[in-house]
Order: C-alpha cells, then sequence, then structure tokens
C-alpha cells in the first residue's frame, strides 16, 4: 500500500465522518449508492484486469514500446486515439489500462490520447447523443473531441 | 474475455505466470483505492443532487459560466451518457454550446475523485500534466467548436 492510497482512504474516511456528522440517513444513501456503483463496475472492472493481465504477460515490452513508445511517433498517438474511440469504458477503469500500458513502455502522450478518447469520444453512444442533442453537435463533438485528444496527448509528452 | 483468457492460458503455459502475476498486482492495487473512490462518489452523489446542477448551469454565460460549466462537470456523477440529457437541458434553457462542450468534455476525463485513481496508476506528473492540458484544450476546442455549430446552426435547430 502507497502513499497515494492512504491519502485517498483517509480522504474517504474523514468525508465519510464529516457526512455522517451531518446526516445520518443520507450518509446511508451515501453507502448504498456506493454499494451499488461498485457492483455495477465489478463485471467491466474484472474484465479490464483480466485484459491487463493478459497483454502485460502475453505481449513483451518491446512490443508494446515499439507500437506505443516513445518512438512510435504519430502512428502511435493515431492508434491510441482511434482505439480508443471505438472503446467505451469509464473514466475510472481506463487509469488502471493506461497505467500498464505505460509500465508496458507506452509513452506518456500516447496514454494520455488513448484516457481523452476512451472518456470523451464515444462512437457507440453516438446515437445516443444524437437522439438528445442532435446529429450536428454529436458529430462535431466526436470529431473535435478526438482532436482535442491528440493536442492533450502531445502537451503531456512535453509536461510529464 | 474470461473464456479467452482461460483458452490462452491454457494454450500457452509459459505465459501463465506472468499473466496471473500481473493480474494480481493491479488487483490489488485496485482493491486498495476502488471503496475509498466509491464512497466518495457516493457521497458527493447524495451532498450534490443533480438539480442543482441544473440550476447553476443554466444560467451561466460568459468566462463565468464557463468555469461553472467546468466545476460542474468535475463532479463526480456517473458515465458521459448520464451527461447528455443534462446537456440537453441546459442547451434548452439557453447554456451557450461552448459551455456544453466543457461541461461534456470535464464530465469524461477530469472527474475529481477518479483523479484519485489516476494518481495511484499513473503518478502525480502524469496526472497534473493531463488535468492542466486537457483544461487548456477543452476550453479552446470549445470555441472553435461554437463556431462551427453556429454557422449553419440557426436555422436548423431553434434550441441553441
Amino acid at each position: 500500500m502507497n502513499v497515494t492510497a492512504v491519502s485517498i482512504n483517509a480522504i474517504a474516511v474523514a468525508c465519510l465522518a464529516f457526512s455522517f456528522f451531518k446526516d445520518r440517513a443520507k450518509t446511508g444513501q451515501a453507502l448504498r449508492a456506493a454499494l451499488k456503483s461498485g457492483i455495477a463496475l465489478a463485471p467491466t472492472l474484472l474484465t479490464i484486469l483480466v485484459l491487463i493481465g493478459l497483454v502485460l504477460g502475453f505481449v513483451s515490452v518491446e512490443t508494446i514500446g515499439r507500437i506505443l513508445g516513445e518512438g512510435s511517433g504519430v502512428g502511435g498517438v493515431v492508434t491510441a486515439s482511434l482505439l480508443g474511440s471505438v472503446l467505451q469504458i469509464p473514466s475510472l477503469v481506463s487509469f488502471p489500462l493506461g497505467g500498464s500500458l505505460m509500465k508496458a513502455g507506452a509513452s506518456a502522450t500516447v496514454v494520455a490520447a488513448f484516457i481523452t478518447t476512451l472518456t470523451m469520444v464515444g462512437f457507440v453512444t453516438i446515437p445516443v447523443e444524437i437522439r438528445v442533442l442532435g446529429k450536428r453537435f454529436t458529430f462535431l463533438r466526436n470529431g473535435l473531441s478526438l482532436v482535442a485528444a491528440v493536442i492533450i496527448g502531445v502537451l503531456v509528452g512535453l509536461l510529464a | 474475455m474470461v473464456a479467452l483468457a482461460g483458452v490462452l492460458l491454457i494454450a500457452f503455459p509459459g505465459r501463465r505466470d506472468p499473466s496471473i502475476a500481473a493480474f494480481w498486482e493491479f488487483l490489488l492495487e485496485m482493491v486498495w483505492v476502488m471503496p475509498a473512490v466509491l464512497v466518495i462518489m457516493g457521497l458527493f452523489a447524495v451532498w450534490v443532487p443533480r438539480e442543482a446542477v441544473n440550476r447553476h448551469l443554466g444560467r451561466g454565460s460568459g468566462a463565468s459560466g464557463m468555469l461553472i460549466a467546468l466545476a460542474f462537470g468535475t463532479l463526480p456523477t456517473g458515465p458521459l451518457y448520464a451527461a447528455f440529457p443534462l446537456a440537453g437541458g441546459l442547451l434548452e434553457k439557453g447554456a451557450s454550446p461552448a459551455n456544453v462542450f466543457v461541461f461534456l468534455a470535464a464530465w469524461a476525463c477530469v472527474k475529481i475523485p477518479q483523479e484519485l485513481v489516476e494518481l495511484q496508476f499513473l503518478g502525480w506528473r502524469f496526472t497534473l500534466a493531463r488535468f492542466v492540458s486537457t483544461v487548456v484544450v477543452i476550453v479552446a476546442m470549445s470555441f472553435v467548436f461554437q463556431r462551427l455549430l453556429g454557422s449553419r446552426e440557426g436555422a436548423t435547430d431553434g434550441d441553441v
């Protein structure tokens, strides 16, 4: 257990204590909501963990580094962005996945572009988005978000 | 995915140990932070009801409106497609398309409790770099979005 994990748990306990002190019923509601979203998230999380295991077990660090690493250039960012646009993964799950890729040799640029498109661009949810926000809004938003993801990737590469 | 993993691991016994080791390592890291993050999200959901988001965002305009859009987008309240109806309601109420774009982008990938998970898996340098880049790029992109949307929008949907 590292410092980050300890701090996160400390924050959670502090918030929980404060909330409990303020309003018991609401706190109970919050805990039930947490349990519910945990159960809802569990299948996706497990699937991603299995995927991470397979990727790290089967694909060599050299291969990932070649496709998505520092030297992969534009190709790596484009591959990651397109893949991220097709796949639809909640941000909570995209971080461990991104972390595993980074650990295996992917560059910060690629991982940032991947996380951004995973969460911001959703080819799968386009029909829902069109119904609510209209065709033009939806296509423009997804298209520009894809462009934004590439720019964010490049910036993160420079900063991180 | 699990079935595929089973088949692969039986077919390639040599890859079994590294795959399972990676799976456990990430599972443990997840177990340390996930319950705490879910509790924080649950507390947010209870104390900051969705109606409040709607109430505050509908009116905002200009720079303050964009700040509010950004701030409310970072509240942890579910996956992106859950935000589409909210975004639709905001447009109807007269929020500018640029603000709605920022709201959706922030909702997708700069949520505060989720950032804690990012910290755990990707480290503070990456997290900070991605946070700053994302905010800057989505704000800039929102103006492009509004421009492109506005150029032919006026006549099509009356709601913007």
